[in-house]
């Protein structure tokens, strides 16, 4: 199985040299072609910004990112334009993520015509791809103010899968939606999968969400990978004591068996003098 | 409910579209007036050679200072004999071509100089700075005067060089407006895109920061206009060039003789900088949205004019036998765009003394506003349109926000769901717990001090002198909301309303303050009311479940009833919505069907 991403060793400083503060300390981990992997972390973990390393978005310090064998660690303007038919994202907050002033077809055809589509076989991607997303074709005529949370990540999806990418960088796709919603849009994404073999680097604060969308998982503490492997595997048997904590302390929704996991928990932290690390 | 899905009514009035600018301009008479001035006046002022009846500077003996009405001279003619009708029309194109060449450079100066100052990082913005604020130190009516040398007298020349000293101002909003465009994800999704810098500044950014910019031109017109009368008042510049500031000078020389040739221009020129400046307002009221009508700000639970409140006062003496909580038939409206919406429509609840009661919903339910009638803390324009809540028996809705002030705090208290925004980020935590110490329960300083020192350590807290010396932003989030706990039990409340308490916390986190709710609550007894959206802190912590959904409670049980045997539809398409970790991996759509 040739990975379709590796990321290794990969390194992120904010700030300048000399007072900055380092957010990941060598994180490595790798992507195979139509594969989810799902990045567990908590806030400050650094996972948001392995995502955004990945799209560019943030230097790198140290390290590679490699996409399809080709180094993309500091890739050009013109590397990166070329690098958007690949890779894309859908991000957290549907509500910053869909520009107000525009139309949703001009939202979703804009990155079509950049890579040289004509307008008209735009117009009629942008039907497809709202069909695809469970969206009405008159979609494309209305603003993203008109459209609810979880429609709006539709749209954000349609967005990303224009160019029919092999990546998309999912960064917390659906901690901002309603329960019912969020299964939708999980299912939806799970769904686009089978259809088009497109890989997943799936960020979420949420071990449920991770569970149910991911093939592997790679858990993140503090800017390390502290844990990786198939997802089954790290949940029900957690090797490393933070995702063993991690996993205690989320809740099920099961008066009985979250009882027993609030004994199990305590059981795991009375080894810890004082309860409170927060 | 999660701070990203705001509530329907916050989105009404969030977001204005172009098309409702338009709709909103249209229905302004101010600006429907001062817009069909400038029109006319620019149409007059731009057709004036063909439709004065005389040239600018044409001069005839028989019209020095005639009287208005002389036949040929409409406004009569001023000191040298020129027609001033003729003259007020081409005072006008002379207006409008300053205007146009002022606001224009001041625009496309300002605009591409804080598009480029506050997309790009801050080596490039640190220069756009240094040179608007060497530009803004000219002073400008005497450098346009000590120009003039170099403008050659052509009024054109000094509005460019005018625009250029008006340029700081667009340049400072547009920069203000980018910097905050720029942290909008939909800029990053467009360089995920590929887009180029440029693409992102014109398509993305220039058109969000649109509106400003277009107000900001109606006023810089508007000062053009005003700055090149000043100087033709004053005489600087050709005198050939027909403008009001040489027609008001000509008549004030002549202000004895002829009193009206002085009002003439001044009435042209006022009429039409002050529309453009009216007009200017009406258009920034319209892209700041349709104005909410000023209401009375007055608190406590106000009842609809149209509810019978039969509850109100009945039932005001506690009796032992009465709930911790009894909400009976309680409905809260919203004034909407058309009519009242009602977004709690007859929820009925109990919480017994000592009892952890979850009320479960997902955005837009009436959940919160359920637990802010409870608290009085509803939002002013809301009305309790029926119903009732009552205290230990003591009815709330109707009562002043004086008496429900001195509830709160005492027998009902309040955590909230983002900790760091409910604690004064100018005062330590110390200084604020022992305030509200002081207050509620009247103790001297000391007392207060000692008591709060007390409570931090009761909230695991593991350095309590650190932290009540600590300012908001030096602790985490979940040590605020450890603090806030510890404020909402200072007073041993014995009810705890919690808003989704635990929503903005990581999982570790939520774990242990789930588990320092639940000891506080064995230890002082108290009766939590826990409004989230999260089943698993359901199952962690509460007694009893009330499922709401649309402004109604569709389900109420012990919390092992409802999650093993659900009985409405929506409650078992929740519980069937949760993903659980332990499901089989495979059976990966959980959603399908609805």
């Amino acid at each position: 199985m040739s990975a379709l991403l590796t990321v290794d060793q990969l390194r992120v400083r904010f700030g300048t040299r000399r007072r900055g503060t380092e957010v990941l300390h060598g994180v490595g981990f790798e992507i195979a072609e139509s594969e989810t992997l799902g990045l567990v972390g908590e806030s400050g973990s650094g996972k948001t910004t392995i995502g955004r390393a990945v799209l560019g978005l943030v230097k790198a310090s140290g390290g590679s990112i490699r996409f399809d064998g080709q180094d993309i660690t500091s890739a050009g303007r013109r590397q990166r334009r070329a690098l958007a038919k690949d890779i894309q994202v859908v991000f957290q907050d549907p509500y910053s993520s869909l520009n107000p002033a525009m139309a949703i077809g001009d939202i979703l055809s804009e990155p079509l015509l950049l890579q040289g589509v004509t307008r008209r076989d735009a117009r009629a991607r942008v039907r497809t791809l709202l069909d695809q997303v469970g969206l009405p074709a008159d979609t494309a005529d209305r603003r993203p103010q008109e459209f609810s949370g979880g429609q709006r990540q539709r749209i954000a999806i349609a967005r990303a899968l224009a160019p029919e990418p092999r990546l998309i960088v999912c960064d917390e796709p659906v901690s901002a939606l309603d329960l019912t919603t969020q299964a939708r849009v999980l299912d939806l994404l799970r769904e686009i999968q089978q259809r088009t073999k497109v890989a997943y680097l799936f960020i979420s604060h949420d071990l449920a969400v991770v569970r149910h969308i991911s093939d592997r998982a790679c858990v993140l503490y503090r800017g390390d990978v502290v844990e990786t492997g198939q997802v089954g595997q790290v949940i029900s048997h957690p090797e490393h004591p933070y995702t063993q904590r991690l996993i205690l302390a989320s809740p099920v929704a099961d008066p009985d068996r979250q009882a027993e996991r609030r004994r199990q928990r305590r059981e795991l932290l009375g080894s810890r003098p004082g309860g409170a690390s927060a | 409910m999660s701070t990203l899905i705001p509530d329907p009514a916050d989105q009404q009035i969030s977001t204005v579209g172009r098309r409702s600018v338009w709709r909103q301009l249209l229905r302004d008479p101010q600006a429907i007036i001062t817009g069909l001035i400038i029109v006319v006046l620019s149409i007059i002022g731009l057709l004036s050679p063909l439709i004065s009846p005389h040239g600018p500077n044409a001069a005839s003996l028989d019209a020095i200072n005639a009287h208005p009405g002389t036949p040929g001279y409409l406004l009569g003619g001023d000191e040298s004999g020129r027609d001033i009708l003729s003259r007020l029309f081409y005072s006008l194109q002379t207006s409008l071509i300053a205007a146009v060449i002022g606001a224009g450079v001041a625009l496309v100066i300002g605009v591409v100089a804080g598009l480029i100052g506050g997309y790009f990082g801050s080596a490039v913005r640190s220069g756009t700075e240094w040179l608007f604020s060497l530009i803004l130190t000219f002073p400008g009516l005497i450098t346009l005067i000590v120009l003039l040398p170099l403008t050659g007298g052509d009024y054109r020349w000094t509005m460019l060089v005018l625009g250029v000293l008006l340029s700081p101002g667009t340049y400072r909003i547009v920069r203000n407006l980018v910097l905050s465009v720029k942290k909008e994800l939909y800029i990053d999704a467009a360089r995920v895109s590929g887009l180029s810098d440029i693409r992102i500044l014109g398509r993305h950014v220039l058109f969000s920061v649109r509106g400003p910019i277009i107000v900001n031109t109606a006023f810089l017109m508007g000062s053009a206009i005003a700055s090149q009368s000043g100087l033709a008042f004053l005489g600087v510049g050709a005198k050939d060039v027909p403008s009001f500031g040489l027609m008001i000078y000509s008549g004030f020389n002549n202000i004895y003789a002829e009193p009206l040739q002085f009002v003439w221009p001044c009435v042209a020129l006022g009429v039409y900088t002050g529309s453009m400046v009216l007009f200017g307002n009406s258009l920034r009221d319209a892209f700041s949205g349709p104005r909410p009508k000023r209401q009375k700000i007055a608190q406590g639970l106000k009842v609809a004019t149209t509810a019978i409140p039969t509850a109100v006062g009945a039932a005001s003496v506690a009796r032992a036998d009465e709930p911790m909580l009894a909400v009976e038939d309680l409905g809260i409206s919203f004034p909407g765009t058309s009519g009242a919406r009602e977004v709690v429509k007859g929820v009925s609840l109990t919480v017994d003394q000592g009892e952890v009661v979850g009320l479960v919903g997902e955005s837009g339910s009436g959940k919160t506003q359920t637990a802010f009638a409870v608290l009085g803390v509803l939002a002013p324009e809301a009305r309790v349109t029926r119903g009732s809540v009552r205290l230990e028996g003591r009815e709330l809705v109707g009562l002043s926000e004086s008496e429900l002030r001195s509830l709160r705090g005492r027998v009902v208290s309040y955590i909230p769901q983002e900790p760091m925004s409910n604690l004064d980020p100018s005062f330590t935590v110390g200084a604020q717990l022992s305030e509200r110490a002081r207050r509620t329960l009247k103790l001297s300083r000391r007392a207060a001090r000692q008591t709060v020192l007390d409570l931090l350590a009761r909230v695991e807290i593991p350095d309590p002198e650190r932290v009540f010396r600590s300012y908001p932003h030096e602790i985490s989030g979940g040590m605020a909301q450890r603090v806030l706990i510890a404020g909402a039990v200072a007073s041993r409340p014995r009810l705890l309303i919690a808003d989704e308490p635990t929503t903005a916390l990581d999982v570790t986190v939520q774990a242990e303050i789930l588990d320092l709710l639940r000891d506080l609550q064995k230890e002082f007894g108290m009766a939590i009311l826990l409004v989230t959206h999260n089943f698993g802190v359901v199952a962690d912590i509460c007694d009893r479940i009330a499922v709401m959904q649309g402004g109604e409670i569709v389900e109420t049980g012990t919390t092992r009833e409802v999650f093993h045997t659900p009985k409405h539809a929506y409650t078992r398409g929740l519980l069937d919505a949760i993903l659980d970790e332990s499901s089989d991996g495979d059976a990966r759509t959980v959603g399908a069907g609805r």
